[in-house]
This record gives C-alpha cells, sequence and structure tokens, in this order.
C-alpha cells in the first residue's frame, strides 16, 4: 500500500516536471538554445498568486489569471531583450546569458520578497481522496495528474493541427528554410517562449499546492530536475519530456522514500548521467546527424 | 609575463600591507579568499576558455579537495607538526584526488558536447555536494570508520572513550587546522599560471584550442580528441581541488553545501567578465570583484548580486551581438586603435611608388 502511495506521489510530482519540461523542450527544439531562466519564471509565477491572495486578497482564479499574463509577459520580454540579440551566436554564449538571466530573477525575487521562505496558502482547497484503507491520495496530486493530461492533449492538437504548430515544427526543423518559406521566425519563437513561460505558470500554482513553501530559490531545483527530465526523454521531443518528467519524479520520489531522502538528488542525477552515456540523445529523442 | 608581474606586485602590496600595524583586519582576512578564487577562476577558464566547454560542476571538485586536504590536515596534526610539510602535501593529496575525480567524471563525460555538457556537470557538481553531505567519518582507537548515512552512523560500533568526529554529515568538518596565509597561496598562483600559461602555449595548447575552434576538422587532422579533453579537465580539476584546499583551510567550519551550484556560477561571472579565453582577465576579474563588495560594504551590499547578474548579461550582449560589435569596430577605429592610420600611409606610399614606376 505504502509503495502505491508514494507511486502516486511521485507520478505528481513527475507531471509537475513534466509541465516544467515541455517549456525547456520545446524552446530548445525551435529555439535551439538552453532557457536556464525557465526555473525561475516559475517562482516568480508563484510569487505573483502568493502576492495576489495573501496581499490583495483577490480570488484564486483572478492569481491564477494573474500569473499566467505575468509569466506570459516575463518569458516574451525575455526572449526579446537577451536571447533575439544572440540568435547567431555561439551556444556557449547564450548558455551564459541565460544563466545571467536567471540569476537576475532570483536577485529581482531576494530583493523583493527577502531570502526567507513564505508559506502558500492552500488556494485549491481540494478533498483527499481515500481509495483503500491506509492509501490516501490528495486532491492535489488528482489535479496534477489530470491538468498535465489536458495540456498534453491540447499541446500536441495545438501543434499538429493549426498552422502556429506547423510554423514551429518548420523552424525547429530548419529555420533558414522556413523563413525562405514566409514563416515569421521571429514571432514564431515569441509564441514558443509565450506558451513555455504560460505552463510554467500552471506548473507553478501545482507545484506550490503540493510543496507548499515559496522563496527566492524555491524555482532552481524543480527548475535543473526538469530539465534533466527533458534530457532524460530526449530534448526536443514533447512526449519525451512527459515521460521523462513522469519517470524522474516517480524515481525520485521512490528513492526518497526508500534509500535515502537526502542521497535522492544524488541518485536522480546519476540516472540522467547513465541515460546520457547509454543514450546520447535521451529516451525518445532523435539522433542529430552532424553535416560537415 | 605581464600576468606574473601583476601577480608579484600584488604578493608585495599583500606583504606589505601584512606588516604595516594599522592595516584592517578586514583586508587581510581577504587576502586567502581571494588567492583561491583566482586559482579557481584561471582554472575554470582552461576548460571555459582554452577548451571551449561549459563546465558547470567546478564547486564539486573544490568541495572534494577541501575536504579531502582538511581531513589528511587533521589526520596528521599530531605526526606532521610542521606547517610548511603538512599543508603544502594537504594541497598536494587535495589536488591529486581532484584530479582523479576529473578524470573519472571527464571519461565519460567529455563525449558530450555543448549544452548536454553543461548540465552533466552540473549534475556531478550537486552529486558531489550530496554525497559529501552524506558522509560521517569517525576515527577512534580502532581506526577510522565511515559511514554514509545517518542511520548507519547511529550503528557504527564506536569506542566511546577514543572517537572523534572528522566529518559530521551536514555539519561538515570543523576541526581542521587553519593553516592557509597568503604566502602559500601566492605561491600557489604562481605555480598554477606556469602551469597552466606553459600548458596554453605548447603543442597540447594548441591541439586543444584546435579542438575549441572546430572540433571536426581538429578530428580529421588525427588529433585524439578525447586525450586531449581529459588532459584540459583534468589539470582544471586538479588546480580547483589545490584552490579548495587553500579555501577549505580559512574556515573554522567547512560544510558541503557551501559548494553549491552558486559559487560555480560566481567562478564563472569572474571567467567570462575577465574575458573568456584570457588568464590576466580572470584574474583581475576575480580580484575585483570578491574584493569590491568587502571595500563597499553598505548600502551597494543587497544589490551585489543583481550587480553581477545584469553585468554578466551586458557583458555577453556586447561581446555577441553583431551590432554591438560593428558599433564597437566603428569605435574602435575613430580611436585609431586598431592601427589603421599607420597601415594606410604606408600602403598610399606604395600605390604611389607603383604608379610612378
Amino acid at each position: 500500500m505504502n509503495f502505491l502511495s508514494y507511486l502516486i506521489s511521485g507520478i505528481s510530482l513527475g507531471s509537475v516536471y513534466a509541465l516544467i519540461a515541455l517549456g525547456y523542450t520545446m524552446v530548445y527544439g525551435i529555439a535551439k538554445m538552453l532557457n536556464f531562466a525557465h526555473g525561475d519564471v516559475i517562482m516568480i509565477g508563484g510569487f505573483v498568486i502568493f502576492t495576489a491572495v495573501s496581499s490583495m486578497h483577490t480570488s484564486a482564479g483572478v492569481a491564477i489569471v494573474c500569473a499566467i499574463i505575468v509569466c506570459t509577459v516575463l518569458g516574451v520580454s525575455i526572449e526579446k531583450i537577451a536571447y533575439k540579440p544572440l540568435r547567431n551566436a555561439p551556444p556557449l554564449a547564450v548558455l551564459i546569458t541565460a544563466i545571467g538571466v536567471s540569476y537576475f530573477l532570483q536577485n529581482v525575487a531576494l530583493l523583493i520578497f527577502g531570502s526567507a521562505s513564505r508559506n502558500f496558502p492552500d488556494i485549491l482547497q481540494l478533498p483527499d481522496w481515500h481509495v483503500a484503507d491506509g492509501l490516501t491520495v490528495t486532491g492535489e496530486a488528482i489535479l496534477t495528474i489530470a491538468a498535465t493530461i489536458v495540456i498534453m492533449i491540447a499541446l500536441t492538437t495545438f501543434i499538429n493541427h493549426t498552422r502556429i504548430g506547423a510554423a514551429m515544427q518548420a523552424v525547429s526543423e530548419d529555420r533558414g528554410a522556413a523563413q525562405l518559406m514566409g514563416v515569421n521566425v521571429n514571432s514564431t519563437i515569441s509564441v514558443t517562449f509565450a506558451i513555455g513561460s504560460a505552463l510554467a505558470a500552471v506548473a507553478s500554482l501545482l507545484l506550490c499546492s503540493s510543496y507548499p513553501l515559496i522563496g527566492p530559490y524555491t524555482g532552481a531545483m524543480p527548475g535543473i530536475k526538469a530539465f534533466v527530465a527533458a534530457v532524460f526523454g530526449g530534448i526536443g521531443s514533447i512526449p519525451g519530456a512527459m515521460l521523462g518528467g513522469i519517470l524522474l519524479g516517480v524515481i525520485e520520489n521512490l528513492s526518497k522514500a526508500y534509500i535515502s531522502s537526502t542521497l535522492s538528488d544524488a541518485i536522480v542525477f546519476g540516472v540522467l548521467i547513465v541515460v546520457l552515456l547509454v543514450k546520447p540523445t535521451g529516451l525518445l529523442g532523435k539522433a542529430m546527424r552532424e553535416k560537415v | 609575463m605581464i600576468t606574473y608581474a601583476i601577480v608579484a606586485a600584488c604578493f608585495v602590496f599583500c606583504a606589505v600591507y601584512n606588516g604595516m600595524p594599522g592595516g584592517s583586519s578586514l583586508i587581510k582576512g581577504l587576502f586567502v579568499p581571494i588567492c583561491a578564487y583566482v586559482i579557481m577562476a584561471v582554472s575554470l577558464n582552461l576548460t571555459v576558455g582554452i577548451l571551449g566547454e561549459l563546465s558547470l560542476g567546478h564547486a564539486g571538485f573544490m568541495c572534494l579537495g577541501a575536504f579531502v586536504g582538511s581531513t589528511f590536515s587533521i589526520l596528521t596534526q599530531e605526526s606532521l607538526t610542521s606547517v610548511w610539510i603538512r599543508f603544502p602535501l594537504a594541497i598536494l593529496i587535495g589536488g591529486l584526488v581532484a584530479g582523479a575525480a576529473g578524470v573519472l567524471i571527464g571519461i565519460p563525460v567529455l563525449r558530450l558536447r555543448g549544452d548536454y555538457l553543461a548540465i552533466v556537470t552540473l549534475a556531478f557538481g550537486e552529486i558531489i555536494k550530496s554525497l559529501v553531505n552524506n558522509i560521517y567519518l569517525v576515527k577512534d582507537v580502532n581506526g577510522l570508520h565511515m559511514a554514509l548515512s545517518v542511520e548507519a552512523y547511529n550503528n557504527m560500533e564506536l569506542d566511546p572513550l577514543t572517537s572523534e568526529e572528522l566529518i559530521n554529515g551536514a555539519m561538515g568538518i570543523t576541526s581542521a587546522p587553519r593553516d592557509s596565509n597568503y604566502i602559500v597561496g601566492f605561491i600557489l598562483i604562481f605555480i598554477t599560471l606556469i602551469v597552466i600559461l606553459n600548458l596554453v602555449n605548447s603543442r597540447a595548447g594548441r591541439a586543444i584550442m584546435a579542438i575549441r575552434d572546430n572540433r571536426i576538422a581538429a578530428e580529421s587532422i588525427g588529433i585524439n580528441i578525447t586525450k586531449y579533453k581529459l588532459i584540459a579537465f583534468t589539470v582544471s580539476a586538479m588546480f580547483a581541488g589545490m584552490a579548495g584546499v587553500l579555501y577549505g583551510h580559512n574556515l573554522s567550519s567547512l560544510v558541503a553545501v557551501k559548494f553549491d551550484y552558486n559559487l560555480s556560477i560566481l567562478v564563472l561571472v569572474f571567467v567570462v567578465l575577465g574575458g573568456i579565453g584570457s588568464m590576466r582577465g580572470s584574474i583581475i576579474a576575480a580580484v575585483i570583484l570578491t574584493a569590491l563588495p568587502e571595500l563597499l560594504r553598505g548600502s551597494f551590499s543587497d544589490y551585489r548580486m543583481l550587480i553581477y547578474a545584469i553585468l554578466l548579461i551586458v557583458m555577453m550582449l556586447v561581446n555577441n551581438n553583431e551590432t554591438m560589435k560593428m558599433y564597437t569596430e566603428r569605435f574602435k577605429g575613430y580611436l585609431h586603435l586598431d592601427g589603421r592610420a599607420k597601415a594606410s600611409k604606408t600602403s598610399k606610399a606604395s600605390a604611389k611608388e607603383q604608379e610612378v614606376s
């Protein structure tokens, strides 16, 4: 029974990682860059909800909508200011800039909110579901898993059946050819960042409902782990991000429960390294052939 | 040459300041950390600037070196009483262990490239920190006992009279002798510079830079990519370990959580702001960026990290954006910094000669 409950909370944690990993993988597939600042956009989304509910006493729905709007605007502005001028720069430079943006967001939050972690208000207030004797599934876990499935289906439909989705696929395959075909590369990349950041806002709500602490560094670890999940599943592949996220959440939770709670981080990263050595492009990734 | 001169000048400054009767202890306390950060920055510049691969786990090597070196110092506290024998040995052992870790980590990891390498080095840095955070090392009359978790620690059979804790899990090492002084620090900086600058200017260094510039072309001329990548990575790790020993012996309590992702990013900021690939630049950046916040303690201290982050972004944008590069080239031309005036005179003269003849 305990195993099942650990498994389910692992799947729920994994779904949050999957949502964040979706943002990483979309940006990597289309703009070919690692957006290290993604985890911190999540933290900002969490803080927006926190401020809206605690200080301004808005209802939960308004807070969530605010967070989605703020995160989307933030994501698109980061792209315009920091990443667009470096579109033709060497990848090392873009990576370092992304780290700089992440650091910047963390320190802005540190300055505004202080370094202490605050308690995230329980705005969802979902009932627990007592499945059987000793097995209780929290309402947040169910909501997380359901929301992730819905978002996955919506995103896959969007990518495969709309014009903008086709544009995103074209830009990710060959940016120059897509531009020649009349695709507006700038606005496609902006839409990608916007969708990724909106998903980050939803992920922050689900993350903070399950683990109700928020501080300037709350986004960093889930961001790194979600990136690990995206690489694990094959970066650039949306089903890969989902699979990688859930697997990672399950592995982390089970190792916290059965091996050691302090060594769980080391085990999670160790799994990543093993997978990258065996299959360098991740579980569902496509092998990139280099043309000389 | 200029680099060595700068370091020698700093050494003279430190010696004079130390001897001065009225010197501030705040500044004196900064000498050893600055030495450690300079060595870290130079070693990271070897990986990021010369090899061209972003390594985000450098703090992990520092952590390994610091803990191994401090453990060695504690264990030999009675047998090797002279600091001048014990401390250099500790540095050597810490460096060798970190170098060995660099080889172990490098062999599987250096196959990956670019973004994957960054993430895997980040992962290794976190793994090292996590593992060291969980080590319990106790010495008693029966020898050394090591445990990797609290449960195993509680199950260890220790002689209660003579047991002495060396590494206490998350609380780290608290009884390391404080052996660091700036003389050893500067000697270490000199050794680091000699090794790394000579490595860069040697055949191996040129091979490493060839790998950075165009891996496929380098492979096609017969440069063994794995071997040279490993050389760069291991040397870099070894010096990071030595810097860790230096840093660790300066603190009264050494905990593993200090050597986290943020420390790796801090050293990366030193390298980037000093100029990727320029050893002199990373030395200057490390000194200024460590000393300045301490000296400017006051209204700026809150904004320090924010300013670093903005500086990092602005530096990268200025250096890599084509429009900015065009403006800076034009600016340099207006100031005749690119030697264009002289060149045009000689070319005009030679053109006239050719017309006449």
